[in-house]
């Protein structure tokens, strides 16, 4: 019954959503305002189809109901409560039910907190969205629909691929659809400004918002995924250039450019069909991505479906939407004259550049990822390609991207001088410099790392420039540069943590640089050692979790001779799918983490594989500092009493 | 850990189940000299695992993997450089084995394409500012209402 429940809310959100789709924009064009407020109602109508079909699947998981195919395959009645809930999306039609729950979700926040936008431009974005919810709405009901039974009904489900038993599934998808979706509305905003023909500072005004909040959970999900592939493969890797991470790096990228250009849009009035073009390709990327994952055109760990009729469907939809949008910008652009001169040297043309560099990395990372498809295609050759290309290749691109992130902000709007700015930066060269002797002296000549560490604290030491060059300090006395400091708008606030959380999380990779490993067979009593750290292997014995059996070893950490920690790293054997998985053991102080692994065992003696990583952690942790300035930067006052006064407020020319 | 082994269709059809648990390795398999170990690995790195997704040989805890470790060991045990066990390996199994696609037609747009991107982005930049230059689009001079309110706003930010 909750089946056919949950089907019929899916069927009532298709309608809701197609009427949403099509009322507002008739009602925009006609000047029918009963019509054009529909979009509202239609948009909260559909989340809550939308919400309760979920509601109804993630019942059924709890419930272990084995009529239910996607419960049989995916869920076990000994799995823990949690992973029946997350179990919900660790699969296709699941996770794809969850897509669309969350572009329902913003569409009714659209609805909801677009109280500012003019009524018909709000129509118009919403009715794009209908679109979209329509066109993945109709997917998940001809092609996977989480709701099919099957009768009769086995005693218990096969359960769930125990890598994904893990607290990773609970976060990182949710946030990495968010991220996703928020492209999803960027494109709405991008779309109804080309239906009006309009673009101008109140649009970049409207939609950094909405790109802010989209990057910022899109940063947190890669963010949140990278660590999770970090402790549970336990490779001791943090990114793997797999073409699964790529497609999530790619709307990122877009995205990044996105909500630097809307920057100038909204304060200059420039590069503004260049923005529209940019929201158009975020979603496109973004939709590769969805395509990528399910359609299993690519050699990946973590294809989800490989269904080419579901992979041909998603194609038709991102052609659609992609193409639509596309045609419809062909036809309109040239008629949105640019203005808002500015020269090469100014704050705008370092976005440019921003713009530029971000775009060309976007571009290498999608031809890597897809060339083993296009060499096939067009030349008949198998080739691989993996990361040693893309760290060579992406490196000539992200060597300037931060020589210039650090100087751009301090630059004037409309035209400046680059020695001025750069003079600025002497302390942060300074500090690089600093980081680059002290990095040398613990960490040996290891060029690449030693460069990025330099590099790492430049970008930290400019953020903090920046703050204290707007501030006036060394200007003014020090209370008053104080209290300026604190009363600078949140977004200038939240625009230097963002750019010094990409320090620290360089920081973080160039440790990785640094780190150390050893693989030892050993038997109870001996040790292996790195640097000051060292090892004990104590014992290794049997445990058992609700749905597993592990052999668990117990290392003492010595340091310095002296016991410091207890590690224990286990090899879990799941039963149900018959697999193996081994669980990390993780010691952190947030500046560098103590790693060990278990392998297998062999005459009384364990493979044990231990990793020294200096400064790992900051790569998450700088992570959640660029996520923690687009949030801060969410909460200006100037974008939350945004719209309402359209023109006016673009005069203003704020600093930012 | 058996998974791995599993013949290469079979484990394609599995894909839903990621690799699984990361090679740990066997120091038996290991080279006495850490010096040629560490050269060992950083060769590893380069190459695929032919039977998995997109993983090295150096990551992978396939059969085949480490086969292909054992190889490369052995190879430079034998006193070959760097570059000779690569053309060894790559003589064996074609370009595929490399995760470093080699420099051919087949390739070259790939390896060019940070300097292409680049380029036609510069390109583009130029062609829209010669010709926004053409159109000129020079803000209008301020009328004296807003004149008056442009003072009013800089006296509020000056505050």
């Amino acid at each position: 019954m909750i089946g056919e429940a949950g089907h019929f809310a899916l069927a009532l959100g298709f309608v809701l959503s197609l009427a949403l789709s099509v009322l507002p924009l008739w009602g925009a064009a006609r000047g029918d305002a009963a019509l054009t407020e529909a979009a509202r109602p239609l948009a909260h109508g559909a989340l809550l189809a939308v919400a309760s079909a979920f509601g109804f699947l993630v019942s059924a998981y709890v419930a272990n109901d084995t009529t239910v195919l996607s419960v049989v395959q995916n869920s076990h009645s000994l799995k823990p409560l949690l992973y029946k809930i997350t179990g919900v999306w660790g699969n296709h039609e699941g996770s794809m039910l969850l897509w669309v729950l969350i572009l329902a979700l913003c569409a009714a926040s659209v609805a909801a907190f677009g109280g500012n936008l003019p009524s018909a431009f709000r129509a118009r974005v919403l009715a794009v969205l209908g679109w979209v919810l329509a066109g993945f709405l109709a997917f998940i009901l001809l092609t996977s629909n989480p709701f099919e039974r099957v009768w009769p009904p086995p005693p218990d489900g096969q359960g769930l691929n125990p890598l994904l038993q893990d607290i990773g599934l609970a976060i990182h998808p949710p946030l990495l659809y968010v991220g996703y979706v928020g492209t999803a509305i960027t494109y709405a905003f991008a779309v109804a400004a080309l239906i009006e023909g309009r673009v101008d500072s109140a649009w970049g005004r409207w939609v950094r918002p909405w790109a802010v909040a989209s990057w910022s959970f899109l940063t947190l999900g890669i963010a949140v995924g990278s660590w999770w592939a970090y402790y549970e493969l336990g490779w001791g890797g943090f990114w793997f250039w797999d073409p699964v991470e790529n497609a999530s790096l790619l709307p990122w990228l877009a995205g990044t450019a996105l909500l630097h250009s809307a920057i100038v849009v909204e304060k200059r009035e420039a590069l503004k069909i260049w923005s529209v073009l940019l929201a158009l390709l975020a979603f496109g990327l973004s939709l590769l991505g969805t395509f990528l994952v399910r359609s299993g055109v690519l050699n990946s760990v973590h294809a989800f479906a490989n269904d080419p009729e579901r992979g041909v469907f998603i194609l038709g939809l991102l052609l659609f939407y992609v193409g639509g949008g596309f045609l419809l910008f062909a036809l309109r652009a040239p008629a949105m004259a640019p203005a808002g001169l500015f020269a090469p040297v100014s704050r705008e043309g370092a976005l440019v550049l921003n713009n530029l560099l971000m775009c060309s990395l976007a571009a290498v990372v999608f031809l890597g990822t897809l060339w083993p498809m296009f060499a096939d295609f067009l030349f008949g050759a198998t080739v691989s390609v993996g990361p040693p290309f893309f760290n060579t290749a992406t490196f000539p691109l992200v060597v300037p991207l931060f020589l210039a992130m650090a100087a751009g902000p301090l630059m004037p709007w409309k035209r400046a001088a680059l020695w001025p700015a750069i003079e600025r930066l002497w302390a942060a060269a300074l500090a690089g410099l600093a980081g680059f002797v002290v990095a040398l002296a613990i960490g040996g000549w290891n060029p690449l790392p030693l460069f990025g560490v330099a590099a790492a604290v430049w970008l930290i030491g400019a953020a903090a420039t920046d703050i204290a060059d707007r501030a006036g300090l060394g200007r003014t006395s020090l209370a008053n540069a104080w209290n300026r400091a604190k009363g600078l708008p949140r977004a200038a606030w939240g625009a230097a943590i963002a750019h010094a959380g990409v320090g620290v999380c360089l920081l973080g990779i160039s440790g990785m640089g640094f780190a150390s490993e050893r693989i030892a067979a050993l038997s109870p009593g001996q040790a292996v050692a790195i640097g000051a750290y060292e090892w004990r292997l104590e014992g290794v014995r049997d445990a058992a979790g609700p749905n597993w059996t592990s052999r668990r070893a117990t290392l003492t950490v010595l340091r310095h001779g002296q016991p410091y920690a207890v590690m224990e790293p286990e090899r879990r054997f799941f039963p149900i799918g018959r697999q193996t998985t081994t669980e990390a053991a993780i010691r952190t102080n947030l500046l560098r983490d103590l790693y060990a692994v278990m392998g297998e065992e062999e005459g009384g003696r364990a493979v044990i594989r231990v990793h020294y990583k200096p400064l790992a952690p900051l790569i998450w942790i700088g992570a959640i500092v660029m996520a923690l300035g687009g949030f801060l930067s969410l909460s200006d006052r100037r974008l939350r009493v945004a719209g309402g006064a359209r023109r006016r407020a673009a005069a203003a020319g704020a600093p930012a | 850990m058996r998974r791995a082994a599993l013949p290469a269709a079979l484990a394609a059809a599995l894909l839903l189940a990621p690799p699984g648990a990361g090679a740990v390795g066997n120091p038996a398999d290991m080279l006495p000299d850490p010096a040629q170990e560490a050269r060992a690995r950083a060769i590893g790195r380069e190459l695929r695992c032919l039977v998995c997704q997109n993983e090295s040989i150096e990551d992978s805890n396939a059969d085949l993997a480490r086969d292909l470790r054992l190889l490369v060991r052995e190879r430079i045990r034998a006193g070959d450089s760097d570059a000779e066990v690569i053309a060894f390996l790559r003589a064996r199994y074609g370009d595929f084995v490399l995760l470093r696609p080699p420099f051919t037609a087949a390739t070259a747009a790939l390896w060019l394409s940070p300097a292409l991107a680049l380029a036609g982005g510069v390109l583009a930049i130029w062609l829209v500012r010669r010709r926004g230059g053409a159109a000129p689009a020079a803000p209008a001079p301020l009328s004296p209402e807003e004149q008056a309110r442009l003072a009013a706003l800089e006296g509020e930010a000056r505050r």
